[in-house]
């Protein structure tokens, strides 16, 4: 249904929601098209999702193996099936909604390995301003071209990106704990 | 532009598009202005009793009237969305609430409701009514605290006492429902966390009553007062393709003239079955959306009577769905059946699993559109959790809304875009 968008990769349709994947040199291309032929004219939010180690976590629980039952470590995540591999490590998702006659949704979805930069939406959709900036700040997307690229929820000085998948946990060491 | 052509009130909505370019959420000083030497910055915030929460914006001040305006936010963030990836999903439910703790069980609800759609789970007729008694509930609840907080930062501090005097009765019946007045953690993954209790349809009938009479009263207050009038009508302008453009949502939207609402152009809960109408005014400005909150609460209080003439009659049905490998069993069964004790105990310790993918589930929340988008590896806990926060997308708007705005006129004008500071931080 959206293959005339421009730097067209894929449609899915899961769960009753249409995704479409563009190819990242093409977005801005991609949401002006979807916004003035297909009247997708409101941006409702950016997702930036990391998908490092996807598919690897251990097992939870009980499970048979050649030496006997196995208790491993509780609270790891478990699989019956190993879900299906990612294209690249990132991947910004752009929830759009048509406030037309005809409501819809579509999410827009790019895929970027780390450090990819991928080009701002602000000229399409001027409220991506924040959403940008958080994706950014938070998974260390980087947006080309933002006017005011700059952490908006952690301080300035902060280091890392604290959504992405290897950020340390815990990090912080616990006072009179030994561990200062 | 000079100190004293920029009192707009009574201004009529503007042609065209105002968004500051090229940052569209921050009001530059003009260089003419800034080149006189009488442009002042000074700090409104993060802590002042008027900014909801601890909101800080820079501002550029020529006399009184504000000429450059910035947001900076991030006070209150508490990474929420990480935690929530350390947690199993049914432990994650008590995050939602606490992220816009006025509007707790829209909010919860549209964490359970994007984890029912990936999960694939059909929830009994009770519990679907009830959570839209619940929610409406708590929209008037939320709409209280926006009209007494924002009444008061103007100066009518009766208007507060009598928003939360109706604000307790409310709190009370959450309280007879779910044990507590705030963060209830009643809707689980299904259904509802436990069964309606007895009693609770009485009460909330004397309140749908007593109800629409404290409308009237607060309308006798506030709708046609000269001061309330002065200090709201024709400030704070925002034209439909602005808020469009800029994401608005919820009562701001309806206030510039755009007939939209979630509950009725792609329903969720059993608002398709309701009647229930969605003011929208034209004029885009305070006043506007002060109309459109007082006339929402008079809907929602319609549709809590509607939704109790089902309820009422629902006596004895199920609130939960009957799939074990998501619900929790009956407690009752746990002392006679093996089967029951091994589920409980495995949803309770590994938690249940989700199947692989993601979704996007968006609902009408007192502010405007709250979604969640979550993304399941097929684990028992989220991959990621993501947010659309309203209040969050709201605040972009404060550069738009504030041109040609006196520094008085910027309580209301901040106010009046009903944000709540730890959603827009999270």
């Amino acid at each position: 249904m959206y293959e005339g968008t421009p730097g067209f990769v894929e449609e899915r349709v899961a769960h009753g929601e249409t995704t479409v994947v563009v190819e990242p040199a093409q977005l801005v291309d991609a949401g002006r098209h979807l916004r003035d032929e297909e009247g997708f004219n409101f941006l409702s939010d950016i997702t930036a999702v990391d998908y490092l180690g996807w598919g690897k976590a251990g097992v939870s629980g009980y499970i048979g193996t050649a030496a006997g039952r196995d208790l491993n470590t509780p609270m790891t995540q478990g699989y019956q099936v190993v879900p299906l591999a990612k294209p690249k490590r990132f991947a910004v998702n752009y929830h759009l909604l048509s406030i037309t006659e005809s409501p819809r949704r579509v999410r827009l979805q790019v895929w970027l390995d780390e450090g990819e930069p991928v080009a701002t939406v602000i000229p399409v959709w001027p409220t991506a301003d924040w959403h940008e900036r958080e994706a950014w700040d938070l998974m260390g997307v980087a947006i080309e071209g933002h006017p005011n690229l700059k952490r908006i929820l952690l301080d300035d000085d902060w280091e890392g990106h604290p959504l992405r998948k290897d950020y340390p946990l815990g990090g912080e060491p616990v006072r009179f704990s030994g561990e200062e | 532009m000079t100190a004293t052509a920029s009192r707009r009130t009574g201004a009529p909505i503007y042609e065209g598009t105002r968004i500051p370019s090229p940052i569209p959420t921050v009001l530059h000083t003009p260089p003419g202005v800034q080149a006189t030497g009488d442009v002042q910055t000074i700090n409104f915030g993060p802590n002042h009793p008027s900014t909801h929460g601890v909101l800080r914006l820079i501002v550029d001040l020529y006399g009184e009237d504000v000429t450059g305006v910035e947001a900076v936010i991030g006070y209150l963030h508490t990474g929420f969305e990480k935690n929530m990836e350390q947690k199993t999903w049914w432990k994650c439910i008590t995050y939602p609430e606490r992220i816009d703790y006025v509007s707790f069980q829209n909010n919860e609800y549209v964490f359970v409701g994007a984890v029912e759609k990936l999960l694939d789970l059909e929830i009994p007729p009770k519990a679907t009514w009830m959570r839209t008694l619940l929610c409406e509930l708590n929209r008037i609840h939320s709409h209280l605290v926006w009209l007494g907080t924002s009444a008061l930062e103007l100066g009518a501090i009766s208007m507060f006492w009598y928003a939360f005097r109706e604000r307790e009765q409310i709190l009370d019946l959450f309280e007879l429902v779910t044990g507590y007045r705030m963060h209830t953690r009643y809707f689980q993954i299904g259904g509802l966390a436990e069964d309606i209790p007895r009693g609770f349809y009485p009460e909330c009938r004397k309140f749908t009553d007593w109800m629409p009479n404290a409308i009237d009263d607060y309308e006798t207050l506030l709708t046609r007062n000269k001061i309330w009038l002065e200090r709201t009508e024709g400030l704070g302008l925002l034209s439909a393709a602005d808020a469009i453009a800029l994401g608005q949502s919820g009562p701001v939207l309806r206030a510039s003239g755009v007939d939209w609402d979630l509950r009725r152009t792609q329903p969720y809960l059993a608002y398709h079955q309701v009647d229930f109408r969605v003011p929208v005014f034209p004029e885009g400005d305070v006043y506007a959306r002060y109309r459109v909150h007082m006339q929402e609460m008079r809907e929602s209080v319609r549709i809590v009577e509607q939704c109790l003439d089902r309820l009422e009659s629902m006596e004895g049905e199920p609130w939960i769905a009957d799939d074990r490998k998501v619900v929790l069993p009956p407690r009752h069964e746990l002392h006679t059946s093996m089967e029951s004790l091994i589920h409980h105990f495995k949803i309770v310790t590994e938690g249940f699993r989700v199947p692989e993918g993601e979704v996007y589930y968006a609902i009408e929340s007192p502010r405007g559109e709250i979604g969640c988008y979550v993304c399941s590896d097929g684990g028992a806990k989220p991959w990621r959790v993501k947010f659309r926060a309203p209040s969050f997308v709201a605040l972009q708007a404060t550069a738009t809304c504030m041109t040609d705005a006196l520094i008085a006129d910027m309580i209301a004008i901040v106010g009046s875009l009903d944000t709540v500071m730890g959603e827009v931080d999270r």
